[in-house]
């Protein structure tokens, strides 16, 4: 239930294990047995089964299977959400190892619900636009800033989520080529983008070189170790 | 080509190997061939084989296994950390320390600086050449 529940409290404190500070008739007493029973008339209130309701009737199948499958067991298993690293906070920059912007330096915003992080290039800098991304395939760096005024509520998992295309099973379509639409971002998007970085990028400019450092790609060069980097 | 670091009582050392690595000391007995007796201000005076030290040009007088109290005078008067600090090898040491902790960002930045370096470099060669 939704209330608030306090921690419940022991009516009958434990003297040693097994044995309680008062007795069965103490304890009838203080639980107010005798009160629920005046209260209903003499007896303690009963909740009996009600006659079960008919059910409807039902038919009996078609079809049944040749051989009994075993049924799989219920698996109730509810995955805990991500732990996300010390090491990243809001306003660290990442640098982000696999896909198409590898290499990159990025700035994270915040955690979604899924678990993966969202993170904005910002797009002017380095041409990453508002993202998911996982976090094992990003190496945290202790660079921070500052994007305490930055609102990323808007931004959750649904509004990534590729849009459904309904596509009309009409003859003429089937035999025609494939006529794929290009599929060009949505004006809001872009807008959002730009929304977001406006405060990003001001938060970026107050430290010098930091635009450069985040248009630049991350890599290993001769003699690096990335064992022993400091990141 | 004679030898000039020799290992004598007061001899400043780097420890080049184990737990103490990197730290100075200063070989205050020789306990045979092989082994010293070493002490540093904040350190258990204890004996070390030769090869985990690498003599320095710093040298103090300090008596037979001083006190400790004796000894950490003895370094301060003789000025032993600023001296190593100054020295080439103690500056190496101190540049590659702060090299290994840059962070990224850090990193980046040194990059930036030394083609800045370069390119001003180029320039007054340039003008040099004609």
């Amino acid at each position: 239930m939704a209330k608030s529940e306090k921690p419940r409290v022991s009516r009958n404190k434990e003297l040693i294990r097994g044995v309680g500070r008062f007795s069965r008739s103490k304890m009838y007493h203080k639980r107010g047995i005798w009160a629920l029973k005046e209260k209903n008339g003499g007896s303690f209130p009963r909740h009996d089964k009600q006659p079960p309701q008919a059910k409807a009737v039902e038919k009996a199948p078609k079809f049944y299977p040749a051989d009994d499958e075993p049924k799989p067991l219920i698996n109730k298993r509810k995955p805990k959400p991500t732990k996300l690293r010390s090491s990243i906070t809001p306003g660290t920059v990442l640098i982000l190892l696999a896909g198409r912007f590898k290499g990159k330096r990025v700035v994270f915003l915040k955690q979604l619900e899924s678990g993966l992080l969202l993170v904005t290039g910002p797009f002017k800098l380095n041409g990453v636009p508002i993202r998911r991304v996982n976090q094992a395939y990003v190496i945290a760096t202790s660079t921070k800033i500052d994007i305490s005024t930055v609102d990323a509520s808007k931004f959750t998992d649904k509004y990534f989520e590729k849009e459904v295309v309904r596509k009309k099973k009409t003859e003429s379509e089937f035999f025609e080529a494939e006529k794929e639409d290009k599929k060009t971002l949505p004006t809001e998007k872009k807008e959002d983008q730009k929304v977001l970085d406006a405060v990003v990028l001001q938060a970026v400019e107050s430290v010098p070189d930091l635009n450069q450092y985040l248009s630049s790609r991350f890599s290993l060069r001769s003699g690096m170790k990335p064992h022993e980097l400091v990141f | 080509m004679p030898f000039r670091r020799y290992v004598e009582i007061g001899r400043v050392a780097l420890v080049n190997y184990g737990p103490d690595y990197g730290k100075l000391v200063v070989i205050v007995d020789v306990v045979d061939q092989n082994r010293a007796l070493v002490d540093a201000p904040k350190m258990v005076r204890s004996q070390m084989n030769f090869k985990r030290l690498s003599l320095t040009d710093i040298k103090i007088d300090i008596p037979r296994v001083p006190k400790k109290k004796v000894l950490t005078e003895a370094m301060e008067a003789a000025e032993v950390q600023k001296r190593w600090e100054n020295s080439s090898w103690g500056r190496k040491l101190i540049v590659q320390k702060r090299r290994a902790e840059l962070n990224d960002f850090e990193r980046f930045k040194v990059m930036l600086a030394k083609i800045k370096r370069g390119a001003l470099i180029k320039r007054e060669i340039s003008k040099l050449k004609k």
